[in-house]
């Protein structure tokens, strides 16, 4: 087993897989509130985030087994997915919002819950620090405990930051 | 001594237990749910992340909200349902056809019942190791019962052994308890629970090392680390050996299914290494060998919670439908394809291949 293989098999994505792909690059750049960025590489029985999707730019399921597949021209950046998915794995990154800085709408069920204008650890697949973000919103879409942070980071980091740390 | 009688008797008030008798009371059946903890919902109300499926099991739901809408479920059919907490049965008598239970600690009586849904569960496997037996390791069972039942973390730093579902789950819980994981260590090449569930924890920093396994828990009274070894491919310890500090070893080592009723009831019994331990033999409609014995959830194989509903839904319907009372085959069909679904992708394989083993078409002499 390669060093790539190990460690995708304890729950780090390497490479690109069916079910976790990255949006095209043009559009990616140009969609104003971003779009969604899902990492759910194994079949496993669970469809919430096409049923959640207001406009079924995650297609809908023959088999309920199935990885997702999006439909980008479609999404919104919306992130209700990204409030439903019970695996956590859906996020929204919008390369828009500044020159500079991209914002990442992600998933946060850990306390304390941060505040808008907070500086936050920005982490990667392995919980490394990769860079700090401020936090621009906090919402709860589904009023049950999933939040989705806002939090603006350098753009350079799109494809690395997947989760928060808040630095006490 | 005191005897009670029911249609269906349920063993076991879980995720397939309440679901079994919210079936066979809303089909018209008499029931009466027996459940040894003190309150309803089994492992359930521990459960509380979201979960998967599809919204027929109730996906994006957390766990604990799931056992409230199968008690709003039974409490609609209340006039049928008669619930018995902090009550154990004791065993089965196959000579007389009897249950006996035992209520509180004391208070001995029968059952007697036309149909019998045996809903227990299952149980944690712990692994043998020099100290295991010392204050600070705790069975995964343990430490989401203290946590999310009775608002009590068991400790500041936790070493997991094994990265399955139930791993994966209860160190994420734990670290939103502000409880540290020190690592996961599982035997396997790969995790054996949802990918995402270990993206989940990876993402915060918590290492789960592949082929390793505790070799042995370190202190003088309480637990103050743990000596943990990676392992090769026969599961056998290699030399390279790693001291974790950590003041809690919770074990998430696999299930195996609760079955002595079945044993005692001289149901047709199998070992199934995919199900995780003996099963019953059972035709679709989840009944045994035994004409008045069903049984579904872990008891019948280990499994997602999910697909325990399922099995409940479906062994109440039978047993229902065996009183002579009016069920909708429809449902029965609905049922199976929900189950299908679910037992449909590469985690589902295991199980596919396990209770083709011990399903059977028709009984010997029925």
């Amino acid at each position: 087993m390669t060093d790539s293989e190990k460690l995708f098999n304890s729950g780090v994505l390497t490479e690109e897989k069916p079910g976790a792909v990255k949006p095209p690059k043009d559009l990616w750049e140009s969609k104003k509130q971003g779009l969604v960025v899902v990492e759910c590489p194994q079949r496993i029985p669970c469809n919430p985030c096409n049923t959640s999707c207001p406009t079924k730019a995650i297609k809908p399921f023959a088999d309920i087994n199935d990885t997702p597949e999006i439909d980008y021209e479609k999404c919104t950046g919306c992130a209700l997915c990204v409030a439903v998915c019970p695996g956590l794995a859906c996020f929204v990154v919008d390369l828009t919002f500044s020159p500079d800085k991209a914002l990442f709408k992600l998933p946060y069920e850990m306390l304390p819950v941060p505040a808008k204008g907070d500086t936050v650890d920005c982490l990667g697949r392995t919980g490394e620090v990769v860079a700090k973000g401020t936090v621009e919103a906090v919402v709860e879409p589904k009023k049950d405990r999933t939040n989705v942070v806002h939090v603006s980071a350098p753009k350079e980091f799109a494809d690395k930051i997947r989760a928060i740390r808040v630095v006490k | 001594m005191r005897e009670i009688t029911t249609d269906v008797l349920v063993v076991g008030g879980g995720a397939a237990g309440l679901s079994a008798a919210a079936e066979a009371a809303t089909a018209g059946a008499k029931v009466t749910v027996i459940e040894s903890d003190l309150q309803l919902g089994g492992q359930l109300i521990k459960q509380t992340h979201k979960f998967f499926g599809s919204k027929d099991e109730y996906a994006g739901t957390r766990g604990y909200k799931i056992a409230n809408i199968l008690l709003d479920e039974i409490d609609q059919n209340k006039k049928n349902v008669e619930v018995l907490t902090n009550t154990t049965v004791t065993g089965y008598y196959i000579e007389d056809q009897m249950f006996t239970a035992m209520q509180g600690e004391e208070e001995y009586f029968r059952v007697k019942a036309k149909k019998a849904i045996v809903a227990t569960g299952a149980q944690e496997r712990l692994i043998p190791f020099p100290n295991n037996d010392m204050p600070g390791v705790y069975g995964a069972g343990a430490v989401q019962t203290l946590m999310n039942v009775y608002g009590v973390t068991p400790g500041k730093r936790v070493l997991m052994v094994g990265a399955g579902n139930i791993g994966l789950i209860v160190s994420y819980q734990l670290m939103q308890a502000g409880v540290e994981i020190a690592a996961i260590v599982e035997g396997a090449s790969r995790i054996g629970g949802y990918w995402v569930h270990a993206a989940k924890v990876r993402r915060m920093g918590v290492p789960i090392l592949l082929q390793h396994s505790i070799l042995e828990a370190k202190g003088d009274k309480v637990v103050t680390g743990a000596t943990i070894c990676g392992v090769d491919d026969h599961f056998q310890p290699t030399c390279e050996q790693k001291e974790i500090d950590c003041d809690i070893i919770c074990l998430a080592v696999g299930l195996t299914p609760t079955t002595e009723l079945l044993f005692q009831a001289g149901c047709e019994m199998q070992f199934v290494p995919q199900l995780c331990g003996y099963v019953a033999a059972r035709d679709r409609t989840m009944r045994t060998s035994h004409p008045d014995f069903w049984s579904a959830g872990d008891a019948m194989g280990i499994e997602e919670a999910s697909a325990a509903m399922v099995e409940g839904r479906i062994a109440g319907h039978s047993a229902a439908a065996s009183l002579g009372l009016p069920v909708k085959k429809e449902n029965f069909d609905e049922y199976w394809k929900r189950l299908d679904h679910l037992r449909a992708g590469e985690v589902g394989e295991k199980i596919r291949a396990g209770i083709g083993k011990v399903m059977r078409d028709k009984w010997e002499g029925r």
